[in-house]
């Protein structure tokens, strides 16, 4: 066993990875919280252990803007970010995405202003979840340092770009114990990156980056359409490749006491933790048959997946921590649009909880639980935590 | 020209073949176009080699022509020209 145990911050852990994927350009702009991944590997590079070329830009779109240049030159590149810097990148997320360059992306989820907030929640990523980007969230340090090089091989695979999430200050600054990979087994794993087009390959020029108007602008976006189909297609052998060397399994949606449940709670990130050890707590002292679901890969969404493991419960709750103004939260959205063609699907209630930060607890989860298993479900949404 | 399929076209939109810029008739996007007057032109060319789309050629017998399949109207040869033989 090569296996290396160390304790590590969420932002530690992806520093650890962007380490072993040792992309050739970093170009980063700190913004709480996702400022200590890039601190990490800022050290790393003064220490000799990456030879990263780091670029201090002036802004979020700059950074982004730099990293889709130097991906497009023919070289991983890489980035991170957090709440408005994200915000700040809309306009280029899109561009990545459009010119189908795998860039990675760590992300530690942070609300966005106003009121202006440092804490976490996922509007953020929630909000630039239709730029095209392959979308994976992490429930803790682990996770995030696992995921990096599955998001990296899923996105070199199909040319798409992708963010790994993890939650701001619950993740990103709490110290857990990760277990590392060696970096032959890492180097293995990724491979080497050759892109089909680099801009810089002289001996086969191409122009990136072209104006498309009603002829074929429409088309090139067909393209992307498919892109995200094959990712959800080819994400299962990818994440048994990387499990066999971890050890750990990576699947679409993640279950817990599902087996025997009749209501189940649907999250993602850090409160999929809370939501499990109240469910197995439920389980062994009051007897109730109640499970959790994680969401692993939010995009491309696993619809399938989903219409399986939910087809013998009777209730839902899907646990939003992000709002939709107007209109239903994301994942509840989601959710609600993969089980509609289901023949077998549980009834479901929307809970919106822990925007800027605001705790959850395992009580306020088992209290979701007692509320379905009452069978007190509305088409209205429900807030946790909230003072009404 | 028929236009492709999505199946058919690079991926991302990328021009992988050179000279492209010749099968897209971009003359339809201008305002104006440039008339030679042959009397007044002398033949110095510098509006050849000031026009930015390679829109102004010479025949074989010297004559400046204009492709107005490619020229998009800007207006710098009749700027340029010293005998103002050209107007837009």
């Amino acid at each position: 066993m090569d296996a290396k145990f160390v304790a590590l911050t969420g932002a530690g852990a992806a520093a650890e990875a962007m380490k072993q994927i040792n992309p050739e350009v970093v170009p980063v702009y700190p913004i709480t919280p996702q400022t200590p991944i890039v601190e990490y590997f800022a050290k790393m590079i003064a220490d000799g252990k990456v030879d990263s070329e780091m670029v201090r830009v002036e802004s979020e779109h700059s950074a982004m803007s730099a990293t889709i240049g130097a991906q497009a030159a023919g070289v991983r590149a890489m980035t991170a970010s957090s709440s408005a810097g994200l915000a700040l990148m809309f306009e280029v997320l899109g561009v990545a995405s459009g010119l189908r360059l795998p860039i990675l992306m760590n992300i530690a989820n942070r609300a966005l202003s106003a009121p202006i907030n440092i804490h976490c929640d996922h509007s953020d990523s929630m909000g630039v979840r239709d730029m095209g980007w392959i979308q994976i969230y992490s429930e803790n340090a682990q996770e995030v340092y696992d995921h990096n090089f599955l998001a990296l091989k899923l996105a070199e695979k199909v040319m798409l770009p992708a963010m790994v999430m993890q939650d701001g200050f619950i993740t990103s600054h709490a110290m857990e114990n990760v277990e590392l990979t060696s970096d032959e087994k890492i180097q293995e794993f990724i491979g080497e990156y050759q892109p089909e087009n680099p801009l810089l390959n002289v001996d086969k020029p191409v122009t990136v980056g072209a104006l498309q108007l009603t002829d074929y602008y429409f088309e090139t976006k067909r393209q992307q359409i498919e892109a995200m189909k094959t990712a959800d297609e080819i994400y299962g052998d990818l994440a048994s490749q990387l499990s066999d060397i971890t050890g750990r399994s990576y699947p679409k949606l993640e279950t817990y006491g599902l087996e025997d449940a009749e209501t189940a709670v649907l999250t993602m990130s850090s409160t999929a933790g809370t939501a499990q050890a109240i469910a197995k707590k439920l389980q062994e002292r009051k007897k109730m048959k109640v499970g959790v679901i994680k969401v692993r890969l939010f995009l491309p969404f696993p619809q399938k997946e989903l219409q399986e493991v939910v087809k013998d419960l009777k209730s839902l709750a899907v646990l939003d921590r992000a709002v939709s103004f107007g209109s239903t939260a994301p994942l509840a959205k989601e959710v609600k649009n993969a089980l509609f063609d289901a023949k077998e699907r549980p009834q479901i209630q929307s809970y919106v909880f822990g925007l800027g930060g605001r705790e959850i607890y395992e009580k306020d989860i088992a209290k979701v639980y007692n509320t379905l298993v009452k069978g007190d479900i509305s088409q209205e949404v429900k807030y946790i935590g909230l003072r009404e | 020209m028929k236009l492709k399929s999505w199946k058919e076209i690079p991926i991302g939109g990328i021009i992988i073949d050179a000279g492209n810029s010749q099968e897209n008739k971009t003359g339809s996007w201008s305002d104006k176009q440039p008339q030679i007057n042959t009397e007044k032109c002398t033949k110095c060319y510098r509006c050849i080699s000031a026009c930015p789309e390679k829109a102004i050629k010479k025949d074989k017998a010297g004559n400046v022509v204009i492709d107005h399949d490619h020229c998009k109207g800007c207006g710098i040869c009749a700027q340029v020209c010293p005998s103002k033989a050209i107007k837009m």
